[in-house]
């Protein structure tokens, strides 16, 4: 495969190394004069000293013959327009962009970048999976994220505890579908009686997440003091 | 009309003093505050600071509802990337963005955001005053493509009619 990488950074550097170690044909697009070079000579000559936002040297870096292209600078703006400029302009069948800010995913989807990859909101889900906190944790969205797959942990002074989700008054387009005892998953039935320590799993839509917490969680201050 | 201009370089600063004068309601947005000291004492818009590229500033700059954006920054990416949410995600019928690549100025034009390219306006100036034949880079490009959004809108007429038929429905909400 022909891989042509937009920005020679940490990220650009390193996915340069790891395609040619294996078997790849790669070619890197750096602006920068000095890093240019500097990637030139530990890693060889692939990199074409140029702004790969630039069409003419897109173009001259066979663009129009690569089949995947990656965009991981460190600007959305770039990223986006790389992209853009190898979909439209120079039929790439595949484009990858770097997405800093996980607001322009949306866009980027929806302008055509074939896949993004976005550190901000990997590091995001990392953090919020170890937070011990009594708060909702997003396991995963659905579609363009309108339906939320959320895990809600049920700790002392949750109002659910002692009841089944047929007492629970959940809101309108969400609904408890699993639970999680003892390390042990099993389908939530609605006579089930929760307990403290269940994790129960619930899909809905993401407008009815403060409804959820009220009826899984609770008041937080409330757990707190319980 | 409603007007968000971003980027208070000159031509920003020009075109917000001019079109405030002229009696438009006037947004002008730079990520440096010192930039606004390009504007007279007497504009009379606002001047917002902030990045255009950030789809929750241009909401928070009132960029919504906006009849017109033009994105002046001395970024082409910066300018396409505002252009483009100016038209997907405020859905503001009417966005230019200066572009002054022309490769890249012309293959978005072809995407359906119109372009300004200051590479092919001063050559071509240039040729006039000098009495040399035009050169065919672009200059000022209205769209000639869809952008992706009009995708969704059931019309059936390919030319220049997505931005202009959004605008109807959004006045008729506002109205």
């Amino acid at each position: 495969m022909f891989v042509l990488v937009v920005g020679g950074g940490k990220v650009g550097y390193y996915l340069a190394k790891e395609l040619i170690d294996s078997g790849h044909e790669v070619a890197l697009m750096e602006k920068d004069s000095t890093r240019a070079r500097q990637i030139t000579d530990e890693i060889g000559s692939i990199v074409i000293p140029h702004d790969g936002c630039e069409g003419k040297y897109l173009a001259e870096a066979g663009c129009n013959r690569a089949d995947v292209v990656a965009a991981v600078t460190g600007d959305d703006e770039d990223n986006l327009v790389i992209c853009q400029m190898a979909k439209h302009h120079f039929d790439v069948p595949r484009t990858i962009a770097r997405v800093n800010n996980p607001k322009n995913e949306v866009l980027f989807r929806h302008l055509g970048v074939d896949e993004l990859v976005s550190p901000t909101r990997m590091i995001l889900g990392s953090i919020e999976q170890d937070i011990p906190v009594h708060e909702l944790l997003h396991l995963a969205a659905l579609g363009e994220g309108e339906l939320e797959i959320i895990e809600a942990h049920l700790q002392a002074g949750s109002p659910a505890i002692g009841r089944s989700p047929n007492d629970l008054d959940m809101p309108e387009g969400c609904s408890l579908f699993a639970v999680i005892r003892e390390g042990i998953a099993s389908p939530l039935r609605p006579e089930t009686i929760l307990r403290e320590g269940d994790k129960v799993i619930a899909i809905g839509k993401q407008e009815c997440e403060t409804m959820l917490r009220g009826q899984l969680i609770g008041d937080p201050e409330a757990v707190a003091a319980g | 009309m409603k007007i968000v201009i971003v980027g208070c370089g000159r031509v920003g600063a020009s075109t917000a003093q001019l079109w405030d004068a002229a009696g438009h309601e006037v947004i002008v947005l730079d990520i440096a505050t010192r930039a606004f000291e390009r504007l007279p004492s007497t504009f009379g818009g606002s001047a917002i600071r902030g990045d255009g590229t950030d789809e929750d500033v241009l909401r928070r700059a009132g960029a919504e509802g906006a009849d017109v954006l033009v994105a002046l920054t001395e970024g082409d990416n910066r300018n396409v990337m505002s252009a483009q949410l100016a038209v997907e995600a405020l859905a503001i019928p009417r966005v230019v963005a200066k572009i002054n690549d022309p490769v890249r100025a012309a293959a978005y034009a072809e995407l359906g955001i119109a372009t300004v390219c200051r590479t092919g306006l001063m050559a071509d100036a240039l040729n006039v005053h000098l009495g040399l034949p035009p050169s065919d880079l672009p200059g000022m490009l209205a769209a000639t493509g869809h952008h992706p959004s009009g995708e969704h809108a059931d019309h059936g007429d390919a030319t220049q009619g997505t931005p202009d038929k959004n605008a109807a429905p959004r006045a008729a909400v506002e109205a």
